[in-house]
């Protein structure tokens, strides 16, 4: 028998039974102390295996980074800030910036407002489950095959050979001339057309979580609106609308942080060429390519730093919550 | 309930007529959806110079010349099947383990007090936005000869799934279970019952369907991964890659083999979308118990 078949099944077996066992030990052990003493300690001991796997892995390489971002390529002496400095004062990294926006704001439209929107209108079909599993089934598929899926889609042969991809053809039998959607980059088109991939993935999972939420409000406070006279848009916009919002603020920050991280479809579909680099991409490429773990670093601080301002209103939205349970 | 006044007054004359662009657009939105997938599928199924020189939507007209070659080229390259064993061993231990480390912790974070609670979780949810690959040079050098000596190893990755998973498992599970009525748990320490009854008891089977949807995105994630694999796997031991590897190294090997392409793609999507559209269900509802009443 492959010994790697043992070892798995001893890990699906042991860690469970390993930490339950330690979970009951650590009850025994506490039975030994006071009162007091229990109900200080218990949280922590409860809390230590989840708080090690994270300080590892999370919290010591993060603190690792931030050392690094401030040293030189060779991580042999510090910098200061010139990795920074680097950062903002070069074309290369002030495009990753753009795209990087352009991402955070149309994945999010798109898939935000497109989940609300196709939420609302299979709520008033029959056939909504399956609508549902039609939209949601994209975030199954690994980033390598939905890139692959998109190839497809976004071919551009060279004239005279007939367009096989699917958006060209369409566009040829209304007479329209192919276009090379990964490209062209004026406006940020080729990386707007990126995000189209990301957010054929994603807004099944908005769409999933704002329906459950519609379907949450109470039918008779749309009825007695209804009844004291009120329009259907009225109704959404006035009741539907802001008892949605707290979800709609979860699903908006969810698809920022997405955004943000986003880099495999760029890595596969164009390697960051045609100037559709993004700022996560570019930190790899440092790391990787340029060997300048450095600069890496400071692009993965930069990251970090971006995301505070998301972090802090959901920190609000978290007290607001504890607040009123 | 709408935004579509056209569409809303169901009960007028006009019913059936009405709600005919409603309809419509759901029906065009679901087209959009699903004609990329389908692309690729066809093609999948049509020999290699057919892929080049026609679309896939002209193969429907003439299905005489589907063939199954693309996909046994594919399945009889020599690592196809021992990358699908590989990605089975990675992805069943890495969703287990973290899913039993984050309900304790989740548990203490809804229901014990005690002080920096909230500064701690939200601490713990901000880990969810560290960008993974700002983590590797680190652990890389734990797990190298002079630390663990573990890289390449399938313990190595078991290990780095947990610790990148763990952050939005303890959010998903804080939150549903921090839903859970409080007077059963108070009810409960009343009659004595200790924690870890109550955890045991009561918060663990309530919980079934949040774990039940975090299993299922857990699978997917490290089921669908390449990054951390290629990053802890890749270099050091050829024989532990999983299946996303290997197609990824098969997509440069084959040089645009168009059809082979997309047969490996549907081969590496063939599980996961099995396991998501059998198990949708739960996945929706325990994702919604944690999100939608925040």
């Amino acid at each position: 028998m492959d010994p790697r078949l043992i070892t798995a099944v001893i890990v699906v077996l042991g860690v469970p039974a390993v930490l339950i066992g330690y979970i009951w030990l650590t009850e025994r052990a506490l039975g030994l102390l006071g009162q007091r003493a229990r109900a200080g300690l218990r949280p922590w001991l409860w809390l230590a295996p989840a708080l090690a796997f994270l300080a590892v892995f999370l919290v010591y390489p993060t603190i690792g980074t931030l050392v690094r971002s401030f040293q030189d390529k060779t991580g042999t002496s510090f910098v200061g800030l010139d990795n920074f400095a680097w950062f903002f004062n070069n074309d290369a990294s002030l495009l990753a910036l753009r795209n990087s926006l352009i991402w955070l704001v149309v994945l999010t439209a798109l898939t935000v407002g497109l989940g609300l929107l196709i939420a609302v209108l299979v709520d008033r079909v029959r056939y909504e489950t399956v609508a549902k599993s039609v939209i949601f089934v994209p975030l199954a598929i690994s980033m390598v095959a939905a890139s692959v899926i998109w190839t497809f889609m976004y071919w551009r042969s060279t004239p005279p050979d007939p367009q096989i991809g699917t958006l060209n053809a369409a566009l040829g039998s209304v007479g329209v001339a192919p276009v090379a959607w990964i490209q062209v980059s004026d406006f940020g088109f080729n990386s707007i057309m990126l995000v189209i991939v990301m957010a054929w993935m994603w807004t099944g999972f908005c769409m999933v979580i704002l329906s459950a939420a519609l379907k949450g409000i109470n039918p008779e406070l749309l009825e007695a609106a209804r009844v004291d006279g009120a329009t259907e848009r009225q109704v959404f916009r006035r009741i539907t609308l802001p008892l949605m919002a707290p979800t709609i603020a979860v699903v908006t920050t969810t698809m920022l942080i997405t955004a943000l991280k986003a880099f495999d479809i760029v890595y596969v579909m164009t390697s960051g060429h045609f100037d559709t680099q993004v700022v996560a991409f570019q930190l790899i490429q440092e790391l990787y390519n340029f060997n300048s773990p450095g600069r890496a670093s400071a692009i993965g601080i930069i990251l970090l730093l971006a995301i505070i301002p998301i972090m802090a209103f959901n920190i609000r939205r978290f007290r607001a919550q504890e607040a009123i349970r | 309930m709408t935004a579509i006044p056209a569409a809303a007054a169901d009960k007028s004359p006009g019913r059936i007529g009405r709600r005919i662009p409603l309809h419509f657009v759901v029906i065009f939105l679901m087209v959009v959806w699903l004609i990329p997938t389908i692309g690729l599928l066809v093609n999948s199924f049509r020999p290699p110079d057919a892929v080049t020189s026609s679309g896939w939507w002209t193969a429907i007209f003439s299905p005489s010349q589907f063939t199954l070659d693309n996909y046994a080229h594919v399945l009889a390259q020599s690592n196809m099947s021992a990358g699908f064993v590989n990605s089975l061993f990675i992805s069943i231990p890495a969703t287990v383990i973290p899913i039993m480390v984050a309900a304790f912790a989740a548990y203490a974070f809804a229901w014990m007090k005690f002080p920096g609670r909230d500064i701690l979780f939200v601490v713990v949810v901000g880990l969810l936005v560290v960008p993974l690959q700002s983590t590797f040079i680190p652990i890389l050098q734990l797990y190298g000869p002079k630390g663990l000596n573990i890289a390449g190893s399938f313990l190595a990755v078991w290990l780095a799934h947990t610790g990148y998973g763990l952050p939005f498992a303890i959010y998903l599970l804080r939150n549903f279970m921090g839903e859970l009525p409080r007077e059963v748990f108070e009810s409960a320490a009343i009659d004595g019952a200790s924690p870890v009854t109550a955890f045991f008891r009561l918060a663990l089977p309530m919980t079934v369907p949040a774990i039940a949807a975090l299993a299922i995105f857990q699978f997917l994630f490290t089921w669908n991964d390449l990054l951390v694999a290629l990053v802890y796997i890749g270099a050091q031991n050829p024989d532990n890659v999983p299946l996303t590897i290997v197609v990824s190294n098969l997509v440069s090997s084959l040089g645009g083999g168009w059809q082979y392409l997309a047969a490996a793609a549907f081969v590496t999507m063939a599980l996961p979308l099995a396991v998501f559209l059998a198990l949708q269900r739960y996945f929706v509802r325990g994702i919604v118990g944690g999100a939608v009443k925040g």
